[in-house]
């Protein structure tokens, strides 16, 4: 879906407004190959292409929304818009009024299109058939130019492209033994792919060794990177919104409610300026480059959409309707990467974390597995795979008086989820030193 | 649904193995009162078609909402491009894979169709439901919601097949907040799990109209009653959890592409392997479950799957023996398994996965009263909260939002938090008692992750009323 199909059935569908009437409109639209592998085979292969715009008529302090898919046939996607336009129009009469409603009036017109610099989708997948001929790999591939656009009645229009892939894959040792790679860019390098491949396949190695079992209790832990993304994107479901934190349901209620606080050496931000996301958000707002989340351990700002701002007196910050953050980042730390085994000494080196959720949700208590590469370490060598265990903490502990420092360096985690469309969020961590990690089964 | 479709892809269709084109076509509206204030109305009109192609053993699809001749070529030609890529490099001879051509039409039981009731009669249902909530200055945020989906999908096979199936799908939903300082406890109408195949007639059913305030008095009873004790005790399960334990321990690890390890990568694995089929005793003689698309009004109800294959009752666990595994046509045809009919999409735009459907637990022959006066020292747990379970499905901890003491065969204190952990392969043969047809709930959730790329999907968990013994159950942190 071009930038200038988007502004052809804006300009169109704009057109057809009467009186008073302010329309938005918001297009999320790619084109995606994805390929799927099992043992380093071809399990399902496929294009899509989808574009869904989402309509605002707004009147009178009402509105009425709506979703429709595109065809790339302008005639009749602008007919159908405009059909839908009118059954809008006709249900606005039925409807009270919106406290609530806020829409963007300054007009702020943006455009960010990177370049499309991505091979053939088939050359990466022979390039990868390639690389893991000879192992046990698992994954996807997903490629292709993602788009969002904005446009609205006051003249305000935005567009974002960006063509990127995402291969995200495992490799298997037998049962649940494997180790998470991952390889995600704008621009495609076989080189690259080998090198993330034969990693994982030296790491595999370590898999390969007799797995240890150990009893529940509390240990010192690693957290890559990774698995920290794992706890920080469980506090993202409803932990760093306003409307949650108002409402009492955030797991963090405590810490914005100056009840708790986390280690003075966390500080945590949505960092639009360094992610992939879109700067505008579905309802027209721009994004600052930053907002504070947490500083020196203390809760100081929240994720706040339009409604929320109009709900509860505030400010907008551009954040989603779900206000939950695209782009977040911590702060790293001061431990090296290179003394992480000798300072963990003997413990859990956890690579990945998997499925969490909360025990108990307004002390952010939560649970979750360790998967794939889990190792026992002892006086700083890694000496076994762990066969899998389930932590159940609260953050205010391992992000509080358990943490024992944070890596100097960090990494990159382009999401690779694809809930619908493929995602645009990432997230910048360190890794994690954490003492008396409670594992429980 | 359209004739000029169908219409085109006999003309189109190309000399391949195998051709086939889904078309759906969804209309959905959400409605929300939240506080009194109707939040913005959630309508969607989705509709486009996914082109499948099996040649030269390769496989490829591609999915476009471009239905015009153009369109469809080019779909064509992606898929088979696809197929030619993938052949000779594929998991198996998809070409060899023997796909049904099926003919046949399924519709949803509706009496009062959505669109018959007038918007101001939802709104003013909505807002009698949401006010009902606000009991105490204790709540502090309530909402009552109803989801309507209408799909109409179209299947067609270059061996002739042709499916036509029109699903009518409505999710009820009530949710209350109580909070007294830093403790916050949740209410719902058995979160979502009241979701089924219906028009507007299911709401008397369950009584959505009525049942508010029971839950905000429920929420702020929770506030003030102790955490949950931790122990070894026995462990009742309404439906409404029970359809959480169904889907995750006994649902995800038998789904045949686990097996097979297509989904290792991401929803992963699965501690059941194919040698266990007809030999393992999945848990007590008291379990039976089905995978049952013959509930009309259940969730995940069809004739035909995704791939059309049809659809009929199948026990998957016999008086606790693990008989079959869910996976349909290209799943049995790599494990050289039976199976059942549920290879599903989430939409017009995803390729269809083993997926569980509708995965029942039967019902026994106890009542209520004779499950709760067995229990010398339990619990009862209602509606789910939270849920985490390992990647081969074996190790869980389940969380709900209300919990009852059970005390020499009675119900006693209310206790808040409750918890308990466990081990699949080990758990169901802790089941000890089984409800009979008076527990019995039909119910589901429409949020179930899985597949690469991602989906989310529709399922049916029918249960009565369970009793474990000895399970291991703790609290919050108080």
């Amino acid at each position: 879906m071009q930038q200038s199909y988007f502004r052809a059935i804006s300009d169109r569908l704009l057109g057809a407004l009467q009186g008073a009437e302010v329309l938005t409109l918001f297009l999320e639209a790619e084109q995606s190959d994805f390929v799927r592998f099992n043992q380093a085979k071809v399990r399902q292969a496929g294009s899509v292409t989808q574009g869904m715009l989402s309509l605002d008529l707004i009147d009178s302090g009402k509105h009425a929304p709506a979703r429709y898919t595109l065809t790339g046939d302008l005639e009749d996607d602008v007919a159908r818009g405009r059909a839908l336009l009118s059954d809008l129009r006709a249900t606005l009469s039925f409807l009270p009024e919106d406290p609530h409603l806020l829409f963007a009036t300054e007009v702020q017109s943006t455009e960010r299109i990177d370049s499309n610099l991505l091979p053939d989708s088939a050359t990466m997948v022979d390039a990868i058939l390639e690389a893991g001929a000879d192992l046990d790999m698992v994954g996807i591939l997903a490629a292709g130019p993602v788009m969002r656009g904005f446009a609205n009645s006051l003249g305000q229009f935005n567009w974002f492209e960006s063509s990127s892939f995402n291969f995200d894959w495992s490799l298997y040792h037998r049962a649940d033994k494997a180790v998470k790679c991952g390889y995600a860019d704008t621009r495609w390098d076989d080189a690259e792919l080998l090198r993330k491949m034969q990693e994982g396949a030296r790491q595999l190695d370590v898999m390969k060794l007799d797995a240890r079992t150990i009893d529940p209790g509390r240990y010192r832990v690693y957290l890559s990177p990774s698995a920290l993304g794992e706890i920080v994107s469980l506090l993202s479901w409803g932990g760093f919104g306003l409307k949650e934190q108002k409402t009492k349901r955030s797991p963090l209620l405590r810490a914005a409610e100056g009840r708790a606080q986390l280690d003075a050496r966390v500080s945590m931000r949505e960092n639009v300026a360094g992610g992939i996301a879109p700067g505008f958000s579905c309802s027209g707002f721009l994004r600052p480059d930053s907002v504070s989340l947490f500083d020196g351990g203390q809760l100081t700002g929240s994720l706040v959409s339009p409604r929320s701002a109009k709900e509860f007196g505030v400010a907008t910050n551009g954040a989603s309707p779900h206000e939950s953050p695209d782009s977040i980042e911590l702060d790293a730390g001061d431990t090296a990467r290179d003394s992480l085994l000798a300072e963990l000494d003997t413990g859990l080196w956890i690579n990945n974390l998997w499925y969490l959720n909360y025990s108990d949700r307004s002390s952010a208590r939560m649970t979750g597995m360790t998967r794939f590469a889990t190792f026992w370490v002892e006086n700083g060598e890694i000496v076994a795979p762990l066969d899998v265990m389930r932590f159940d903490d609260t953050i205010y502990r391992m992000m509080g008086e358990g943490l024992v420092g944070l890596t100097a360096e960090r990494e990159l985690i382009m999401d690779p989820g694809t809930y619908g469309g493929r995602s645009t969020s990432s997230a910048r961590l360190p890794g994690a030193l954490v003492d008396d990690f409670v594992l429980t089964l | 649904m359209s004739q000029s479709v169908e219409t085109l892809f006999r003309r189109l269709q190309p000399a391949v193995d195998f051709c086939s084109l889904r078309v759906l076509e969804s209309q959905g509206e959400k409605l929300e009162m939240r506080q009194g204030v109707l939040q913005p109305v959630g309508r969607v009109d989705d509709r486009g078609a996914m082109l499948t192609i099996h040649h030269k053993g390769g496989t490829g699809y591609a999915a476009t909402a471009d239905l015009s001749e153009t369109g469809l070529l080019e779909a064509i030609a992606r898929a088979r491009a696809w197929a030619e890529r993938s052949a000779g490099r594929a998991v198996t001879d998809f070409s060899a894979v023997p796909m049904s051509s099926p003919e046949g039409h399924y519709s949803s039981d509706v009496r009062r169709r959505w669109a018959d009731v007038p918007l101001s009669e939802r709104i003013d249902l909505l807002r009698l439901v949401s006010e009902s909530l606000k009991i105490s200055d204790k709540i502090v945020d309530w909402s009552a919601s109803l989801w309507n989906t209408e799909d109409r999908s179209l299947y067609l096979t270059s061996g002739g097949g042709r499916v036509e199936q029109a699903l009518t799908f409505l999710v009820p939903h009530i949710e209350v907040v109580a909070n007294d300082g830093a403790d916050t406890q949740i209410r719902t109408l058995a979160g979502r799990g009241f979701c089924r195949q219906s028009g507007w007639e299911l709401l008397a059913g369950v009584g959505f109209d009525a049942i508010g305030p029971q839950l905000a008095e429920e929420a702020l009873q929770l506030l003030d009653a102790p955490d949950c004790p931790s122990g070894v005790m026995d462990l009742v399960l309404d439906p409404d959890q029970m359809l959480l334990q169904i889907h995750e321990s006994i649902g995800h690890p038998l789904e045949l592409d686990r097996i097979l390890g297509d989904e290792r990568n991401y929803a992963g694995t699965s501690f059941v392997t194919m040698d266990m089929f007809g030999e393992y005793q999945y848990g007590s003689e008291l379990l039976n479950v089905t995978y049952d698309p013959s509930h009309r009004e259940q969730f995940a109800s069809y004739a035909f799957d995704d791939e059309g294959l049809a659809a009929s009752k199948e026990y998957i666990i016999r008086d606790g023996l693990l008989e079959r595994p869910l996976g349909a046509a290209v799943s049995q045809a790599r494990a050289g398994s039976v199976g059942v009919a549920n290879s599903r999409a989430n939409g017009w735009n995803r390729p269809p996965i083993d997926r569980m459907a509708n995965l029942n637990v039967e019902p026994g022959d106890s009542s209520a009263e004779d499950i709760i006066s067995s229990v010398e020292r339990g619990i009862l747990m209602r509606a789910n909260r939270s849920w985490s379970i390992d990647d081969s499905r074996n190790k869980f901890q389940f969380g709900c939002e209300f919990g009852q003491l059970i005390e020499d065969g009675e119900l006693t204190t209310v206790v808040k938090n409750p918890n308990y952990r466990g081990i699949s392969a080990t758990f169901w043969r802790s089941l000890a008692a089984v409800g009979d047809r008076s527990t019995f709930e039909v119910l589901g959730t429409p949020h179930c992750g899985k597949g690469e790329p991602n989906q989310v999907i529709r399922v049916g968990h029918a249960s009565p009323l369970c009793m474990f013994r000895g399970v291991d159950v703790f609290g919050g942190e108080g």
